[in-house]
């Protein structure tokens, strides 16, 4: 057992605890913050992986951005969901149910590929120069500039859209108010 | 030294914890939440097969980037949407939220 | 022009005058009496044209005027029709010409013409006070038919045709008995009229088909004067084998003429007939209708008598018409004697005269039945018309008077000699030329012939019953002209009688002449005396129409000894008893008979025996069995049977197919559509999660097949 296994195992076990009471806790607030704290071992876990650029894009976006903007949310909603007793559904045993077998399903299919005992190769390029290469791809006419490019029309979209839809009780032409 | 497996075995974990919480929790922003966790674990996934099959291609974190993208863009406007919702109806339950129903 | 053309010319104008009138001229009563007198007068003219050419022909006989065209195709042939003038047709076209003519202009005055309408009358019955008819129109559209049918069979050159005739003027007939709907005795009296020939009509009928499906043709020329078809048909046995095919056919035919010369057993419509008009009385029941029965009889002589020879055995047919014809001479004789209603004894003396005719062919006597048609129809019709001048007479007097009595009662005349002279010394006239007055009347010359034609073959029977008829003929006449004339008015009606006015009178003379003169016609050569002064025309003229001429009969003072005998002792006898009947006395002859009188009467009781045996049984067919059995019970049974089973299944098929299995199917599609949309809806909660729920549920079921079943 290598320090980044124990790393790893640690990690993850942090990560999925969090993410268990970010699915169980019955308080919004707890919730996200136990969320914030599994965004976190991901990020660790992408460290792991050598991804590091993406464990600084996974901090920026989903803890700075994503996570922040829940809380908010959840702060803004706060009055409705005071005084209530559940936080499953009724039928939150054909959630588990067909969340584990989903679960059995996944692990038979990934652990039948053939390459799960592989071992990580070396790396052939260091951050830098990989990072370098990352972002000219994505501008790169035959790489993946169009991928690029819709994502970034994506938000745009997701951008204006938000706004729109949480304007606040903007009575439109002909519309009424409900 | 770490086998591919450990990693995937892990995104699956997660997932699937995200799919619970995104079917059985009753608030919206908890299943946002709970959505989240599911892109994470696939944005895990992809990494990690990137890592162990392929380091030297791009398109494994160029397509994690786009999850990303992607999931940042769908997490603003679905919180937009709770707080629109949460203006007309006074709630988050996604039971209460059940107009389509017959 | 050809004497041909004018021929078939004559019929025409009188159905014209009736088709004008029935269709527009009948508003008018001034302009229908005009074409009806002026479409006769018309018919007339060209009648005497005929007449005079066909007399003047030689040899009428063998070269009769004749065209005829081809009417019905049959394969290659046609059935022919056409007229023809013969002598036997040219002298009753004389006779009928005249005697319409003369009813028609007496028409005029005895619907009171002239005399305002009275608006107490109504159409359907006589008028009541001496106002023009109602129906004065059509009583002319009626009779202009009427004419024009009976000269239609007289020119006629077949049988069709000449029954064609036949059955117009029974219709005319019919509608001219009851011309006067209004009375219950005249409707009942014209559907017995037309009943009682048609049972005669049917047999004609069937010797006609007879005779065609034996010969066929129904021509004249082409039968009667043909030795081989006569002798022919003389030879074969018909169906019943006691009579050959000729024999048989004129049995039918006879029995066609029975019923419309009012022979006995089908006497009994004539008497009733007398319920319509006298004009009608006098055309139809003396001049022309019943004699176009003697006429059928005379024309079909050939066919009657073939297999005959003059001087030998009566064939069974001649048997039998000459049994029938005297028969009912002396029956209706004796009927008259007791009839007190002026017209009915005319009626009866009517049947009888026609029965002398009748058995005149029977015995073989060509042309005194030809003879006796013609001198018969001219004083018959001659004193019918006296009758209806001496009804109105009476009934003037009535309206006068203010009484109420029957007109037609003889009881109720009386004396009117001195009122109604030109009808009385006329009606004197016809009832002499009736009862045969010797020399200056024109019966007793034919009625002679007849007895002189009896005598001189040997036909006792015949003989004897003709000379007992012939005694009471004359008795009943002078019977019936000393009531109505002689002795002193009986009633106040009589007394206030007066004469007719000259449409009515002026017939009267006109027929008188013919009633004297038209026996001289027919003086036998061998007659004392004025035998052989004038040629015996009409002998040499009529036999013309028979292949042989028959002989002239040797003269025999017998049988003209026994005429005037009975002629002048009935007359004698007649006045005697009833010169001096008074007012309210009652019938001379009554005492005397006694019961036989009552049932003289009573006709015999033939009336109420008919009614017992055919009457009530067709009633009684027609009410109960056809009726009431057949039509309500079997047919409208079955009917209403269909309807109910009808129903039946109907409500069936709807309560227990069409609204279990067709309704209960459609229903229960849409309430199976609806519980298991019902059931399915629970899906839509409108939660997305249980949607997404359901969603991965799936996926995963199809990922593990995909992975685990599918290698």
């Amino acid at each position: 057992m290598t320090i980044l296994q124990i790393i790893f195992l640690l990690t993850a076990f942090l990560t999925l605890l969090a993410a268990l009471r970010v699915v169980t806790s019955p308080s919004m607030v707890h919730a996200a913050l136990w969320l914030i704290l599994a965004l976190a071992g991901v990020a660790v876990v992408f460290i792991l992986l050598n991804a590091t650029f993406l464990a600084v894009v996974q901090v920026a976006v989903y803890i700075d951005a994503i996570a922040i903007m829940i809380i908010i949310v959840v702060m803004l909603t706060r009055g409705a969901v005071r005084g209530q007793g559940h936080t499953v559904s009724k039928t939150w045993w054909a959630a588990a149910l067909s969340a584990l077998v989903m679960l059995t399903g996944l692990l038979v299919m990934l652990l039948q590929a053939p390459v799960r005992g592989a071992l990580p190769p070396t790396l052939p390029l260091d951050q830098e120069a990989f990072l370098e290469r990352l972002g000219q791809a994505l501008v790169d006419v035959n790489q993946y500039i169009l991928p690029f490019e819709v994502a970034s029309v994506l938000l745009v979209a997701a951008m204006v859209g938000a706004i729109i839809v949480a304007w606040p009780l903007f009575v439109r032409r002909g519309e009424e108010e409900r | 030294m770490i086998p591919l497996s450990w990693f995937l075995i892990f995104a699956a974990l997660l997932f699937c914890v995200g799919l619970y919480g995104a079917l059985a929790r009753r608030n919206a922003i908890a299943i946002l939440m709970a959505i989240e966790l599911m892109l994470n674990a696939v944005n895990i996934n992809l990494v990690a097969f990137w890592r162990y099959l392929g380091p030297e291609a791009v398109s494994g974190q160029a397509f994690a980037l786009v999850v990303f993208a992607v999931a940042a863009s769908e997490a603003a406007v679905g919180l937009a949407l709770m707080i629109s919702i949460y203006r007309r109806r006074h709630t988050v339950a996604v039971e209460e939220i059940d107009m389509m129903k017959w | 022009m050809h004497i041909e053309t004018l021929i078939w010319l004559i019929p025409l104008p009188p159905v014209l005058a009736f088709a004008m009138i029935v269709l527009f001229a009948h508003r008018s009563n001034r302009l229908s009496h005009f074409l009806a007198i002026g479409s006769m007068l018309i018919s007339w003219g060209l009648a005497m044209v005929v007449f005079g050419n066909a007399v003047t022909t030689k040899d009428l006989g063998h070269h009769p005027f004749q065209v005829s065209i081809p009417w019905l195709p049959m394969g290659e042939t046609a059935f022919r029709i056409g007229v023809m003038i013969d002598p036997l047709s040219a002298v009753t076209l004389f006779f009928v010409a005249w005697t319409c003519l003369a009813i028609f202009v007496y028409s005029i005055g005895y619907h009171n013409f002239g005399k305002p309408r009275d608006p107490g009358d109504r159409p359907g019955l006589p008028p009541h006070a001496g106002g023009i008819e109602p129906m004065y129109a059509r009583f002319f559209a009626f009779i202009s038919l009427f004419a024009f049918g009976m000269l239609t069979l007289v020119l006629s050159d077949n049988l069709l045709l000449l029954f064609i005739g036949w059955e117009i003027m029974g219709l005319c007939s019919y509608l001219l008995i009851g011309f006067w709907y209004g009375k219950p005795s005249a409707r009942d009296a014209m559907v017995k009229a037309f009943m009682t020939t048609r049972v005669g009509d049917v047999f004609m009928l069937l010797g006609l088909a007879y005779l065609y499906s034996a010969t066929g043709t129904l021509s004249y020329r082409e039968i009667l004067f043909n030795e081989h078809v006569l002798s022919a048909l003389a030879a074969t046995p018909s169906v019943i084998p006691v009579l050959s095919t000729a024999g048989m056919i004129g049995l039918l035919l006879f029995i066609g003429t029975v019923g419309k010369s009012a022979q006995w057993p089908l006497h009994v419509w004539l008497p009733d007939a007398m319920e319509g008009p006298t004009p009608v009385s006098a055309m139809i029941h003396a001049a022309a209708m019943v004699s176009a029965g003697v006429y059928l009889i005379v024309r079909f002589f050939p066919l009657i008598t073939a297999g005959w020879h003059e001087g030998g055995a009566l064939t069974p047919t001649m048997t039998v018409i000459a049994f029938i014809g005297a028969f009912t001479a002396l029956f209706a004789a004796t009927i008259a004697l007791a009839q007190n209603d002026i017209k009915r004894v005319l009626a009866y003396s009517t049947i009888s005269q026609l029965g002398y005719m009748v058995a005149a062919v029977g015995i073989g006597a060509f042309v005194a039945a030809a003879f006796h048609l013609i001198t018969h129809a001219f004083f018959k019709a001659l004193l019918f018309l006296g009758s209806g001048s001496v009804i109105h007479g009476v009934e003037h007097g009535a309206r006068e008077t203010g009484e109420h009595l029957d007109p037609n009662d003889m009881m109720n005349m009386g004396g009117l000699r001195k009122k109604m002279p030109i009808t009385f010394w006329t009606f004197l006239i016809g009832g002499f030329a009736l009862s045969g007055f010797p020399l200056i009347t024109a019966g007793f010359w034919s009625k002679d012939e007849i007895l002189a034609d009896a005598f001189a073959h040997g036909h006792w029977a015949v003989f004897l019953t003709l000379a007992l008829a012939a005694l009471l003929t004359a008795f009943y006449t002078m019977r019936q002209i000393a009531l109505t004339f002689l002795g002193e008015p009986r009633t106040e009606a009589a007394k206030h009688a007066h004469e007719s006015v000259w449409t009515m009178t002026l017939p009267l003379v006109v027929l008188a002449v013919f009633a004297v003169g038209a026996g001289w016609a027919g003086i036998p050569e061998h007659f004392p005396v004025i035998g052989g002064l004038l040629p015996n025309w009409m002998h040499e003229f009529v036999s013309g129409s028979l292949l042989e001429h028959p002989e002239a009969l040797e003269f025999n003072p017998v049988p003209l000894l026994v005429s005037v005998a009975v002629a002048l002792g009935g007359l004698t006898l007649g006045w005697l008893a009833y010169r001096r009947v008074p007012a309210g006395g009652e019938d001379p002859l009554k005492r005397p008979l006694g019961p036989v009188h009552t049932v003289l009467k009573n006709k015999y009781y033939f009336d109420e025996f008919y009614a017992a045996v055919f009457v009530r049984p067709a009633y009684w067919l027609a009410e109960t069995f056809t009726y009431r059995w057949l039509d309500r019970g079997v047919i409208d049974g079955f009917l209403h049977w269909v309807g109910r089973t009808a129903l039946r299944v109907g409500s069936f098929l709807r309560n227990y197919v069409d609204l279990p299995i067709v309704n209960g199917a459609g229903d229960a599609v849409g309430e199976g559509v609806k519980r298991s949309g019902r059931i399915i809806r629970v899906i839509q909660t409108g939660r997305v999660q249980e949607y997404l729920i359901i969603g991965v549920v799936f996926a995963g079921v199809l990922i593990s097949y995909l992975l685990l079943l599918r290698p």
